[in-house]
């Protein structure tokens, strides 16, 4: 049996009759990744050892008993490295456990392995890792996505069963499409915060990476929820995120927002998102016209409240307290300058630099001021087509995983790839991708995915109405070619 | 104002050193971004409160007791430098 293979639900199933212990689930994760991961570089490190003792002693009745979780490099977890892909955090080892994984613990989940990221999350391909680019199981000369790359990939090779990311500005929703799985981002505040490593602190939110809908609904049931370690963690009813599953969509509205359908995007991508919006019609649902008319701006109120945000939270990587330390300074200011130069790489040099230039004085009103009130239309823009429909369906990425250094040198052009995700991070709503199809490019699939949006809170909805896509199509049973 | 930006200023501003080809490459590229954002000018803002979190939250308070946290020894543990259980850092005033 290709135990990696298996979606959580299924592990489960054959974890609680007894087929498979959770030792030897774990054993056949390892054996895969070890011969695997040499293709695709998802993993950075991993304590096989460690996680052992976890699953010998593993409760498989817990909701996640015996289940290996891989984690995002951003996210800490007691006594593992957290180098969120950059050279300033390699002598690092976590001190706590963030509380996602207080929580994935306590349902019985086993974290396991520390995943590969565009350095403090900031970027759109991997590329930007200071250890390297992960590849996408696809198509080994594409990237996977962004930041979170390597938390879909590896989920999609068949080397984890499920996985942590981050989403920011879509870094969890557009790898899951590029690598062809599902990738939640909850609503702002549904999910802890402490223990995830910053980046922009009124947009960052943890979210699951699993090979079908159901799964994702099984770990944000562990992940959900108030925590008295992050005040804006918010205190609402965690309903059980599965209870929906199955229902059909008969009656539900999704909101097509005209503004989704741009000049340039790939015409593969809208093809199947067009032919996803049909299957949605076959199945019940109304299709509603809507429109989001500052969506145009919401790329550059990203680049302005992120980088601002960005700027202050990485002001804790000084060579003090932690990190990279610079080598004989002169004096303090010599050892902030050198040390933060010798550690970030230049991504993250330029996001410093532009938070730092959009917050100084004489420029503030202009650029952070200005954007958090365009910020506020956007937010206006939903909440106005919310009144008219359940979720809106969109595409998740306009393009389908472009070439290694193909964008590399034009940091515009990767940052117009967040186009259709970046919204519903200023925006504090739920948001998640789906596979819904493939494009041929090059003799190689590439999947594409799509993209729901949904009311704040209203998670369990957007899993009912991804399921009910879902279990009507094939898509999510295409495996990549990696053999 | 994208024509004021001067990245050598701004990094001083962030404390964080730059070569000569960083500034020269980033003073491009960020005059570009800056360009693009500003169209964000064509914006009509007035009478629009910012919106500085998606889900505005006011005064969280948690009771103002001790309980059990790091301990030094845990705190310093990543430390680059240390002695006497506190941080080493360069001298910063002249005696």
């Amino acid at each position: 049996m290709d135990l990696p293979a298996l979606s959580v639900t299924e592990l489960q199933a054959r974890l609680r009759s007894r087929e498979v212990s959770p030792v030897e689930a774990l054993t056949a994760l390892e054996a895969r990744i070890a011969t695997k991961d040499a293709e695709i570089h998802g993993y950075l490190s991993r304590d096989f050892e460690r996680a052992r003792a976890l699953a010998e002693q593993a409760d498989v009745n817990l909701p996640l008993g015996g289940v290996p979780i891989a984690i995002k490099d951003v996210i800490n977890v007691q006594g593992e490295p957290c180098t969120c892909g950059s050279k300033i955090l390699l002598p690092y080892r976590a001190s706590y456990d963030a509380t996602v994984i207080t929580r994935l613990r306590a349902a019985g989940a086993i974290p396991f392995g520390r995943l590969n990221m565009d350095e403090f999350a900031m970027g759109s391909s991997t590329e930007n890792s200071a250890f390297g680019p992960t590849l996408n199981p696809w198509d080994t000369s594409r990237i996977p996505g962004g930041s979170s790359g390597a938390s879909a990939a590896v989920v999609a090779a068949a080397e984890a069963f499920a996985s942590l990311g981050s989403d920011t500005g879509g870094s969890i929703r557009q790898p899951a499409a590029l690598c062809g799985c599902v990738g939640v981002k909850p609503t702002y505040g549904r999910v802890s915060r402490f223990g995830l490593v910053a980046f922009a602190s009124s947009l960052d939110q943890i979210g699951p990476f699993t090979k079908t809908v159901r799964d994702s609904g099984l770990l944000l049931n562990a992940l959900a929820g108030k925590d008295p370690l992050d005040s804006t963690s918010l205190d609402e009813p965690v309903p059980d995120y599965t209870g929906l599953l199955g229902r059909d969509v008969k009656g539900l509205k999704l909101g097509l927002p005209k503004e989704y359908f741009i000049a340039g995007i790939d015409p593969q991508v809208e093809a199947a998102v067009r032919a996803a919006i049909r299957h949605y019609e076959s199945l019940g649902a109304e299709i509603v016209d809507v429109s989001l008319p500052h969506t145009e701006h919401a790329v550059g109120v990203y680049y302005i409240v992120a980088t601002a945000e960005a700027s202050a939270n990485l002001a804790r990587f000084d060579g003090v307290r932690y990190g990279h330390r610079a080598k004989d300074p002169s004096g303090l200011l010599d050892l902030y300058g050198r040390t933060r130069e010798e550690g970030f790489g230049p991504e993250v040099k330029r996001r410093i630099i532009l938070g730092t230039y959009v917050l100084s004085s004489g420029y503030y009103d202009a650029y952070y001021l200005r954007a958090q009130k365009v910020r506020t239309l956007i937010r206006r823009d939903f909440a106005a087509a919310f009144e008219k429909v359940d979720a809106i369906i969109c595409p998740t990425s306009p393009d389908v995983a472009f070439k290694v250094g193909e964008r590399s040198a034009d940091p515009l052009k990767m940052y117009l790839a967040d186009v259709f995700t970046i919204a519903a991070n200023l925006a504090g709503l739920p948001g998640l991708s789906l596979p819904c199809g493939f494009a041929e490019v090059d003799g190689k699939q590439l999947p594409i995915g799509l993209q729901l949006l949904g009311k704040p809170f209203a998670e369990a909805q957007l899993l009912q109405i991804a399921e009910a896509y879902e279990q009507s199509t094939d898509w999510h049973k295409a495996r990549p070619p990696l053999s | 104002m994208s024509a004021e930006f001067d990245v050598r200023y701004t990094a001083q501003l962030a404390r964080l050193h730059l070569s000569e080809e960083e500034i020269a490459t980033f003073q491009a590229q960020l005059s570009q971004v800056l360009e693009y954002v500003e169209k964000l000018e064509g914006v009509d803002v007035s009478g629009v409160e910012p919106t500085a979190h998606a889900n505005a939250v006011h005064n969280v308070f948690r009771a103002d007791e001790s309980r059990p946290w790091f301990t030094a020894e845990e705190a310093l543990a990543n430390a680059p430098r240390q002695a006497n259980g506190l941080f080493v850092v360069p001298k910063v005033v002249d005696s």
